[in-house]
């Protein structure tokens, strides 16, 4: 068992309102894990106080081991995590192929910063042709090449989505957070979701997923947390969580008549 | 007549390096900023200052008035580009009137209202600058150097940083931009032109003044940039020759005496106004990024 991701005791109060309460979340190297709840959970609190969207009224962010609570979102980036929004956040102006290669802007070789600033002046078809084939690749990935120099903002929304994926995948994650990646998607499009999501495990990158859409979760996550009302209320296997009574307190509401049903089980047995 | 099409120019020269400036801002970054007028009033003291009171020569000047300017515009940048929208283009308007300010009532450094005069012409190997047509040559070969690099940046990966600055800041930090960083860089670059500019403007009137500073250059700066294109080079320096003709239109053809030269103001506004409702994108439009490679192509293979 080895976490990739761990945030110990993480709060997040706005206010009176307590978003996220003393949550401790982990994340498995490999694994696809998945963050559920209802509406207003705290679950997008969370991924933006581990992305550093966000910074946490308490408690840490582990990150390999490493604290990496309170860091600023571009440094977090480029310590290997990348994530998308749950509405979509394109820069919708810009061509597909440049908003990937805005995703690759930190990758391009090692050496100082003043340095690669200089080549890259210098250099600039050359390392233009680099980043190009290497966004292109990814684009190749979704099959979307085609789009390459539309602008972003133009695209139908399932290409959108999966667009944004991309541009994460492009900054060479070891962890990706998908918020609500299926939203607004219908069952096909939902289905070659799925599949886009194992693909991208089989990449080796760890996935972690905001998702409402049972199915999808049920079917892909190998590890569940549920959050309701900021607190982490269940966790585990989706059978196990399927079968957890706070979960199905929190989904479907408490049933009033308890003592009606502790007979009927009785009496059943 | 002759005469005002070689000032019209010269002015959109030295206006098109402040105008080329504003559109890394604005253009690129999408900052509204209303402080060139004060980096160009740097630009011409520090030359003026240093050519009249210590005898330096016009070329040591420029890199000075350069590298100060930046320096300021860094210096604002990194406590105002927290703020957004107007409360950032009043902080920066601000900004510029405390300059200017300062330059007015400085007396030992600046001659306060009086200002300085009797900068000496430039030499160049042995021959100094006096002609229109001399100007004209110095003043474009800055312009074109200035757009060239200018145009470089914005096309390599930084550039590509800028417009996603622009397009969505929360998406840019989290492809690990740092927002920040190429905010006061795009500003200190737009800074150093207007600094430039101002060395320009100082050596070719041969005198500064504080009044010659005011809130207006930077709106003209700006109406350049939103009537050529935001985010274009070629079509800000467009701009610069449409506003100046603008300016210059009245006594041209003998109409200033019906014609204040206030009612330029008037007219930079309107063209403002209708330019945001007819054409918000400018004469020309944002320039898009082109790549070789063609697409379909490659995604065959």
């Amino acid at each position: 068992m080895s976490s990739l991701l761990e945030t110990k005791s993480l709060t997040r109060a706005f206010g009176g309102v307590v978003a996220v309460n003393s949550v401790d979340f982990n994340v498995e190297k490999g694994l696809i894990t998945g963050l559920i709840g209802p509406n207003g959970a705290g679950k997008t609190t969370l991924f933006n106080n581990i992305t550093g969207l966000d910074v946490p009224s308490s408690g840490k962010v582990y990150y390999e081991g490493k604290d990496i609570t309170g860091y600023p979102a571009h440094k977090i980036c480029r310590l290997g995590i990348a994530r998308t929004f749950q509405n979509i956040r394109l820069f919708k102006d810009l061509s597909v192929i440049d908003n990937v290669m805005i995703g690759l802007h930190f990758k391009n070789g090692k050496g100082s910063r003043l340095g690669l600033a200089i080549k890259s002046f210098i250099g600039l078809k050359g390392e233009q042709t680099v980043m190009y084939k290497r966004a292109m690749k990814w684009l190749d990935f979704f099959g979307m090449s085609h789009l390459a120099d539309e602008p972003a903002g133009s695209l139908p929304y399932g290409y959108q989505r999966e667009l944004e994926i991309a541009r994460a995948l492009a900054t060479e994650p070891k962890l990706l957070f998908l918020d609500e990646p299926a939203a607004g998607m219908n069952p096909q499009e939902t289905e070659s979701l799925m599949e886009t999501i194992r693909r991208i495990r089989d990449l080796g990158v760890t996935v972690v997923l905001i998702e409402h859409d049972m199915k999808l979760v049920m079917n892909i996550c190998d590890n569940i947390t549920v959050l309701n009302y900021g607190q982490k209320i269940a966790q585990g296997s989706a059978s196990d969580i399927q079968k957890d009574p706070n979960v199905i307190e929190a989904y479907l509401g408490k049933d009033d008549e308890d003592d009606d049903d502790d007979d009927f089980d009785e009496d059943r047995e | 007549m002759l005469n005002f099409f070689l000032l019209i120019v010269i002015y959109a020269g030295i206006y098109a390096l402040m105008a080329l400036g504003q559109n890394m801002i604005t253009g690129y970054v999408g900052i509204l900023s209303l402080c060139q007028a004060g980096f160009f009033a740097v630009g011409s003291y520090v030359t003026a200052i240093l050519t009249v009171n210590f005898g330096w020569s016009f070329w040591a000047t420029v890199p000075v008035a350069i590298l100060l300017s930046a320096f300021l515009g860094v210096l604002i940048g990194l406590p105002t580009l927290r703020l957004k929208g107007d409360y950032l283009a009043i902080a920066t308007l601000g900004f510029a009137e405390i300059l200017r300010t300062v330059i007015n009532n400085w007396d030992s450094l600046t001659n306060g209202p009086n200002g300085i005069s009797r900068i000496p012409k430039a030499v160049i190997f042995g021959y100094t600058i006096k002609s229109k047509y001399a100007y004209i040559a110095l003043i474009w070969v800055f312009v074109f150097i200035v757009w060239a690099l200018f145009e470089r940046i914005a096309k390599s990966r930084m550039g590509r940083a800028l417009e996603a600055v622009r397009e969505d800041e929360i998406a840019a930090s989290s492809m690990g931009i740092n927002v920040t960083k190429y905010k006061v860089w795009a500003f200190a670059l737009g800074a150093a032109a207007a600094g430039l500019a101002g060395c320009l403007q100082a050596l070719y009137i041969g005198s500064v003044m504080p009044g010659t500073y005011v809130f207006m250059v930077s709106i003209m700066a700006l109406c350049m940039v939103v009537l050529g294109g935001m985010g274009n080079f070629a079509a800000v320096i467009l701009g610069a020759f449409i506003i100046q003709f603008i300016s210059y239109f009245p006594q041209m053809v003998g109409l200033s005496n019906i014609i204040p030269a206030q009612a330029r103001q008037i007219l930079f506004g309107l063209i403002l106004v209708l330019m945001m409702i007819y054409r918000p994108q400018g004469i020309l439009g944002r320039s898009k990024r082109k790549y070789k490679t063609t697409t379909g192509k490659e995604a065959s293979k």
